[in-house]
């Protein structure tokens, strides 16, 4: 299913009674299986785009379109950054929890798990609990949650930026490989432009606050991609590409912290 | 990695050391056993005069004496009816307004202040009030219990349901759970643990109160026999007595915390 963000635009209200324009007139479309990651300085507003997405947040103007849906289907699953896996449930339960929540019957939600399961590569550990997995497969954990319900775009906030470096990269291998076997519409939201070039078909980069798209980037390399990828100069000379476009802004977003 | 990138390591290796109930095993019975020892020998060398401290073998005959003639088990029973009834309403009605008042604000600016201003008063203070009010059986005893164990079991799980993080409020959330399936898959059993830590603290108010409530009006009960025996200056007896309360004190935390890890399906706690 495609999404298109069509002049999307969120502001907050502060306690003290004043706006803060988070989002201003965002446009974007993400067609159907395309993996469109976000890019932008801090602040930018990256997560608040997603927490639209989800309905998690009203927007304050313009809209958020979702075509050609399936009756019955959920539009959207986020995949959080803390993970924000149920401790108290096991890895199968953890997966079930969306399907539980839609009323499917035990049995087959229960089948249903396990197969998702075994597609994030966590068979054996259906009956562990998150505080016994690593980060990494926690993460697995959040993605097979997600996936399960079989959403329309699933929605990915900054999913590896809580491990470490050598983590983050094995797992950027594990999303492919499931992206690849499920083909669902992707919009990953990160601040790490290496891992927006080695997993997306386009990067969005957004302007820092208020956010707005600033330019739409095609990814130029071949699926299916491999590790050496990352070791290729093109590569290195997009990455650059891109983060020369958000540098100037990240440094103002920077100073604008302090 | 030559961007902008934020690195966490999380340390996941735990020591793999037994839990502290069962560390030193042998230090912890030997404690024990050298406390008994010491004051089996300070009595029987005569250093206090058995009427204050008589010697553990005397209260070992005491309690064999009191539970084959029934007596010890006549007040037990009484105590632990007292107990269950009370501490299972007060509770109850403890988890029912801790929840109402944790999920819903209303609620929550209803009850705080009431509980904020109910909760200081030692309870047994408003024992000779329930006695006007409900009569000298065992009602009073019953409702002062339950009003001790209200409290810190409305407070926790209102405060447990409050903290409970809100990312995963959000996370079942955006899978569509609904207001209520919030509630009972989510916020009711994230609060498990506080929730628990409460009844252990509810228990132990409950304990306190029946020995308060049965030396002051009752006619049976291990309180009333504790205090009989003391005004009779039976030592012995009323030292079983006070092991008793020892052992019904250190049963009902066990038993709490078998219904909890039974609650959790062996949930590793990490």
């Amino acid at each position: 299913m495609d999404l298109r963000f069509e002049e999307t635009s969120k502001q907050y209200v502060r306690r003290d009674g004043g706006t803060i324009d988070a989002l201003a007139g965002i446009n974007l479309a993400v067609a159907s299986g395309e993996f469109v990651a976000i890019v932008g300085p801090s602040g930018c507003g990256k997560s608040t785009l997603l927490l639209l997405a989800a309905g998690l947040l009203p927007a304050s103007g313009g809209r958020i379109v979702f075509d050609g849906q399936r009756a019955g289907r959920p539009l959207t699953a986020l995949v959080f950054q803390e993970f924000a896996l149920f401790e108290w449930r096991t890895v199968l339960q953890n997966v079930q929890f969306g399907l539980e929540v839609r009323g499917m019957p035990a049995a087959e939600r229960e089948r249903r798990a396990r197969d998702f399961v075994r597609l994030v590569g966590l068979d054996g550990f259906e009956t562990r609990y998150p505080s016994e997995l690593s980060g990494g497969m926690r993460q697995r954990v959040g993605m097979a949650r997600a996936l399960a319900v079989d959403p329309a775009v699933l929605l990915m906030d900054e999913p590896l930026s809580a491990l470490d470096a050598q983590t983050r990269q094995l797992m950027q291998d594990e999303i492919l490989g499931i992206w690849d076997r499920t083909r669902t519409t992707v919009l990953y939201v990160t601040h790490n432009i290496h891992e927006a070039a080695y997993l997306a078909d386009r990067i969005a980069v957004l302007s820092r606050r208020p956010g707005r798209v600033r330019a739409v980037v095609p990814v130029p390399f071949d699926r299916p991609r491999r590790e050496t990828l990352l070791a290729d100069a093109a590569f290195g000379r997009f990455t650059h590409e891109v983060w020369s476009m958000i540098r100037d802004e990240a440094r103002t977003a920077m100073r604008d912290e302090h | 990695m030559t961007s902008i990138s934020r690195e966490v390591i999380t340390f996941d290796a735990r020591p793999p050391e037994p839990p502290a109930g069962r560390r030193y095993p042998l230090l912890r019975a030997g404690a024990i056993v050298a406390v008994l020892v010491a004051w089996q020998v300070m009595t029987a060398a005569r250093v206090v005069p058995a009427v204050f401290l008589p010697s553990p073998a005397s209260v070992g005959t005491e309690l064999v004496r009191l539970s084959s003639t029934g007596d010890l088990w006549r007040s037990l029973g009484a105590s632990v009816g007292r107990i269950a009834a009370g501490f299972g309403l007060g509770s109850a009605a403890g988890l029912l307004v801790g929840v109402l008042a944790g999920v819903s604000r209303p609620a929550e600016a209803v009850a705080d202040p009431l509980i904020a201003a109910i909760y200081p008063i030692p309870k047994i203070a408003l024992l000779p009030l329930l006695i006007l009010w409900l009569g000298i059986g065992e009602a009073p005893k019953i409702a002062v219990i339950a009003v001790g164990a209200f409290f810190p079991v409305a407070i926790g799980t209102m405060s447990a349901i409050r903290d409970v993080d809100p990312l995963l409020v959000r996370a079942a959330r955006s899978f569509g759970a609904t207001r209520l399936q919030v509630i009972i898959k989510v916020q009711l059993p994230a609060s498990v643990p506080i929730v628990f830590a409460s009844l252990r603290l509810a228990a132990g108010m409950s304990l306190l109160l029946v020995v308060s409530a049965e030396m002051i009006a009752a006619t049976a009960g291990i309180g009333y026999l504790i205090l009989y025996a003391g005004d009779l200056m039976q030592t012995s007896r009323l030292i079983a007595g006070i092991l008793v309360l020892s052992v019904l004190g250190l049963l009902s935390t066990a038993g709490l915390g078998a219904l909890e890890r039974r609650w959790f399906g062996g949930r590793a706690r990490g």
